[in-house]
């Protein structure tokens, strides 16, 4: 079980790629903090056995034929792209590793 | 029929006036047309409306029904469009600055489907941003007004979708729901609004917040509207994995058919503190109304209701958090101009691109999923609504239906709830269990306040059992009309 | 100063033999034009949703039946959360905690002393293979980067070992293993020059003896063999140098620069990324019917090392020439489908496969090998060369005549044969015995080695009969009619 946990916001806002401002930072700190308190009552539920849900009604996932269609125009892979040089999408340099 | 006469007319009339060649297409989209020109400038439902497209379309449909060769008997009506909603060539901005200048090169399955009947879609509703919210004041773009005080929310986040027929600036609509965004905008409008079952309408093509919430679905003012156009959208999608295989009744047609009251379970926990007076005042009217229609009046026990919002949002901003990754001004979204490399670009254009309560959920998702918060946070939650799912199939092996209030209270004012996140999550008390659940379910109007804002009542039904839910409701409808209307506001003068 | 073992473990991504994506229909391809390949799905645009690829599936379930894993009866997906430009969802599809296939080993054969000689042979043991969407393609320039969606999407197999190897040399040898299985099963070409292969390696070096495992190097993308085998060899000798002057070894990410032919940290352990993996709402668990697996396994060729073991002892070829045919599943089906046609004499068909028609591939190619499906001669063609000479209808010399003319155009020997104008000179028995008695005579070593049993011997006469006889006389002829001869002359 978890303690009422703090929230490091640098880090989650870095886990989430959002640029925040400070204002947002002290907000979202306390607003999390808050929320994450509410979620404490889950804490309280026996849950020993219990299967954990990830789809409502569960079915077998359907497979699909292997059949290619047909694909995209360049172009309209591209329609909505910022920016994009020979059919490819520009990027600013790419410098972090995963 | 005039034009005022026009707005007043259910879809389901009107499309029997396209087959009785009384109305042309024409003039019922002109109609509609005319009423968002008059009265949108107060309303702000809509986030885009271009009517030479659509009289275009309304021709085109003219065209097929004089030549006998309609797509279905709804050709030619016109069907407002939450902004969440794929259709082919149109903007799809889900009220953020980051798609804002996004047009949709391809279609979701349900605006295809709209469009293989012939209906006619009719502009972009204003909805929370990605659907998160409670009133719609999330919308980057627009404040949707209540059409019946302009000072109130609509609710949300399908705010623009209810609020636009509630104005009779279009005869229906599609919303999304997934925690109550269908149910709880319809109930603050006096309009009806039903949340499918999850898997019976396709979800290909709905910008997704939380995927195994989320679900399509109608609003209009009748039950046999909502039904006509569950009709369109529903059945089986291969582009869909979660889409339900079976073939599933028609909605339409299980209200043509005879019917004997059932029973009704009414749970405790529903009906308890924290309740506008008049809202459970209204809603235990509509049980008593039922009881006198034949139906049973059950009291029942959904234990497990009270952890149903920490669970909903726990689950519902995981999967929003890695749902809105996608977002990142690289190959579709609006960029921020300043990024100088790589790690920049998705700071800024997230940062900017974003609002409050979007950036907020994304954190609040990515806190839960976190290495070391998994198992006490989400996996824990999937757990509870596997309780949450099992308290509802337990209730309904002795009950039809379940009713409850949709919401704890009438139309908040705008801006009474922006400031404190936890107390707008609060307002999807009543709705969020049946996302859990996956269940299908309807908010009906069912009186005013002394305020005169429109109450609603919930009904809740068994897994792909909308026929049934749509005849219980049909009954209270018959029986006591909801025929108030919005105020002058919504009268083009 | 103890002595020091590796111990690794590779995790081989191979990207499966389909013909469109892993979540949607849009094809799947190498060299096409730049976002050619793409769709809504590819692109990750709002709202789309993924749908299986049966072939994909079924793909993953036939590498399981290779490689002996057991099929969960049901798998299924996870996203893992990171972002990256040539990731159009910013997050990738994979399967976590229910993989496709679980457990499983591969046969691996190292370098024997020679090439004549059968290398020892180990079982790899695999943890699990799951199945994943692959990414998009980045190129960098001086002052930005472009990305290519194409490769987004396809479907990657990861196969996982235990951290069973102990060597460069072994991690080398897997990786060829498992490309010869996926290669004969269809499964994958695993090229690793187009990229069909690569390959993560866990590295840790600990004292002989000691059970338990060190802090491991974890070396990413390493796409081709030599870039495995000498990041391999240098984390090795790395890691060794470091026990020994007793400095401690991290645990952590690292980066091998083909270049300078070093690794270096990439991240420590600490600051790996946080995938927050959770399962994908928009897929369903895959349960594939059992009696489905059963089908799937009827298709599966022979392990390659057993078909080996068998092409030895049922058709007595020497090593040399299976490690030809059965390290390419195509040779084998071509040797098989030509003993089927001529069952009388497999080695001397083996013999043509591993060595003629090897070296005509070549040469027509250029660069590599001509692939097989173009080759025309077929293997009943090859059989019926080998009737020719065992019947004495032609010689072994104008066998070698025949062939490239009967690799090119698929004829047949006889046909080549009549329009070359070689056949094997109706007998002048006169004439033969002649020249038998002059070579008999020529060496009377040799003719000694024969009486004394040597029978190999009888062969340094038959060299210069068929001289004599430009190379038209048959050689079984000329056999018997020697062993005659000496059989009947005195020595001396």
């Amino acid at each position: 079980m978890q303690e009422s946990p703090g929230v490091d916001i640098e880090k989650l806002a870095r886990l989430s790629r959002i640029k925040l401002t400070e204002k947002e930072k002290g907000a979202f700190s306390a607003q999390v903090t808050d929320i994450l308190g509410f979620f404490q009552k889950l804490q309280d539920v026996d849950v020993e056995g219990i299967s954990p849900m990830a789809h409502p009604f569960e079915a077998a996932a359907p497979l699909r034929k292997d059949v290619p269609g047909t694909p995209w125009e360049p172009g309209r892979a591209l329609r909505n792209a910022p920016a994009s040089r020979g059919n490819q999408v520009i990027v600013p340099k790419v410098i972090e590793d995963v | 029929m005039n034009p005022e006469s026009i707005l007043e007319t259910s879809a389901f009339e009107l499309g029997r006036a396209l087959h009785d060649r009384t109305l042309t297409s024409v003039e019922i989209c002109s109609a509609f047309i005319q009423q968002v020109e008059a009265v949108d400038a107060t309303v702000q439902a809509f986030l885009q409306l271009d009517p030479g497209s659509v009289l275009e379309a309304a021709a085109a449909s003219d065209a097929r029904w004089s030549r006998g060769k309609q797509r279905s008997p709804l050709d030619g009506l016109p069907v407002g469009i939450k902004d969440v909603i794929a259709i082919e060539g149109a903007p799809l901005t889900c009220a953020s600055r980051i798609l804002e200048a996004f047009t949709a090169p391809y279609a979701s399955t349900a605006g295809n489907r709209l469009l293989e009947a012939g209906l006619i879609p009719f502009g972009r509703l204003n909805m929370d941003e990605f659907a998160m919210g409670s009133s719609t004041e999330n919308s980057a773009f627009r404040k949707t007004t209540n059409p019946w005080n302009p000072e109130n929310a609509p609710g949300g986040s399908s705010g623009g979708s209810a609020a636009a027929v509630a104005a009779r600036e279009c005869p229906w609509s599609l919303g999304s729901d997934t925690g109550g965004s269908i149910r709880q905008p319809a109930a603050f409008c006096g309009v009806v609004g039903l949340k499918p079952t999850y898997g019976r309408v396709s979800r290909f093509g709905l910008v997704a917040f939380a995927s195994s919430l989320d679900q399509i679905g109608p609003i209009g003012r009748s039950v046999e509207d909502v039904a006509a156009l569950l009709d369109v959208i529903d059945g089986h999608d291969p582009l869909d994995s979660t889409s339900w295989p079976d073939p599933s009744e028609s909605a339409s047609e299980a209200l043509q058919l005879d019917h004997q009251p059932g029973v009704i379970g009414l749970p405790g926990e529903y009906f308890g503190d924290g309740i506008d007076p008049e809202v459970l005042a209204s809603v235990n009217r509509v049980a008593e109304a039922y009881r006198e229609m034949g139906y049973e009046i059950r009291p029942i026990s959904l234990p497990h209701t009270d952890l149903a919002v920490p669970t909903y949002y726990i689950i519902a901003t995981a999967e929003a958090s890695s749902n809105l990754a996608r977002y990142d001004g690289v190959r579709y979204t609006r960029r921020a101009e300043s990024a100088a490399n790589g790690i920049d670009l998705y700071f800024q254009s997230r940062g900017e691109g974003f609002g409050e309560e979007v950036k907020r959920r994304i954190i609040l998702g990515s806190y839960v999923l976190s290495s070391g918060y998994y198992d006490a946070y989400y996996k824990r939650a999937q757990q509870v609504r596997t309780l949450i799912q099992a308290d509802f199939l337990e209730a309904f092996r002795g009950v039809d239906a379940i009713l409850t209030p949709t919401t704890p209270s009438p139309a908040f004012r705008l801006g009474e709830k922006t400031g404190d996140p936890l107390s707008m999550y609060l307002a999807d008390i009543f709705t969020i269990s049946v996302n859990l659940a996956g269940l299908p379910a309807l908010s009906m109007p069912c009186g005013l306040s002394s305020a005169g804002l429109p109450i609603g009542f919930q009904l809740i039904g068994q897994p792909f059992a909308e026929g049934r839910l749509l005849q219980i409701a049909k009954d209270w409808e018959s029986a006591h009309p909801f025929t108030a209307r919005p105020g002058p506001v919504t009268r083009a003068s | 100063m103890p002595a020091y073992e590796a111990v690794i473990g590779l995790e081989v991504h191979v990207q499966l033999k389909t013909a469109s994506k892993m979540f949607t229909d849009a094809p799947t391809g190498f060299g096409a034009p730049p976002n050619s390949l793409t769709n809504a799905i590819v692109m990750g645009l709002p709202g789309t949703l993924p749908v299986l690829n049966r072939g994909a599936i079924e793909q993953a379930i036939r590498t399981g039946l290779v490689f002996g894993s057991e099929i969960p009866e049901s798998f299924h997906w996870d996203r893992k959360n990171y972002f990256y430009p040539d990731s159009p969802k910013n997050y990738q599809l994979t399967q976590k905690d229910a993989p496709v296939c679980l457990g499983g080993s591969v046969e691996i054969e190292l370098a024997g002393p020679s090439r004549k000689t059968m290398g020892e042979h180990r079982i790899i043991h695999l943890d699990h293979a799951h199945l994943e969407e692959d990414v998009g393609k980045l190129t960098h320039f001086e002052n930005d980067s472009l990305v290519d969606y194409n490769r987004a999407g396809t479907p990657l197999l990861e196969i996982v070992t235990l951290p069973d190897l102990r060597s460069a040399e072994e991690a080398v040898a897997l990786l060829h293993s498992i490309r010869m299985h996926l290669a004969a099963a269809g499964i994958s070409d695993c090229d690793m020059e187009k990229g069909q292969m690569r390959c993560d390696a866990n590295v840790s070096v600990r004292p002989v003896g000691q059970t338990t495992l060190n802090p491991r190097a974890e070396m990413k993308n390493l796409n081709s063999i030599t870039g495995v085998r000498n990041a391999i060899a240098y984390e090795i000798r790395r890691q060794t140098r470091a026990y020994e002057n007793g400095r401690p070894v991290l645990q952590e990410t690292r980066r091998w620069d083909a270049d300078a032919g070093r690794t270096s940290s990439l991240r420590s352990k600490e600051e790996s990324p946080d995938y927050r993996y959770f399962p994908d709402p928009d897929l369903l668990p895959v349960r594939y019917p059992r009696e489905r697996i059963e089908e799937l396994r009827r298709d599966i060729p022979e392990a390659v090392f057993d078909r080996q073991r068998r092409y030895q002892e049922q058709y007595g070829l020497p090593y040399t020439v299976t490690s030809v045919i059965c390290y390419d599943y195509q040779l084998a089906r071509y040797f098989e489908e030509a003993v089927t046609a001529s069952p009388a004499n497999p080695k001397a068909i083996a013999n043509y496969i591993a060595n003629e028609l090897q070296r005509e591939r070549a040469r027509s190619a250029g660069d590599g090998l001509q692939p097989m499906a173009t080759v025309p001669l077929k293997p009943a063609a090859l059989a019926g060369l080998v009737e020719c000479v065992d019947a004495g209808k032609l010689t072994k010399q104008m066998a070698k005549e025949v062939f490239p003319e009967m690799f090119a155009s698929g004829k047949s020997a006889e046909a080549v044969a009549e329009e070359k104008g070689l056949r094997v000179e109706p007998q002048d028995d006169a004439q033969l015995e002649q020249w038998c008695r002059e070579a008999v005579a020529a060496n009377a070593v040799a003719a000694a080695q024969v009486r004394e049993g040597n029978d190999k011997a009888i062969n340094s006469f038959i060299g210069p009969v068929m001289k004599a006889s430009k190379g038209k006389a048959n050689p079984q002829s000329v056999r018997e009619a020697l062993i005659r001869i000496i059989k009947d002359t005195s020595p001396g």
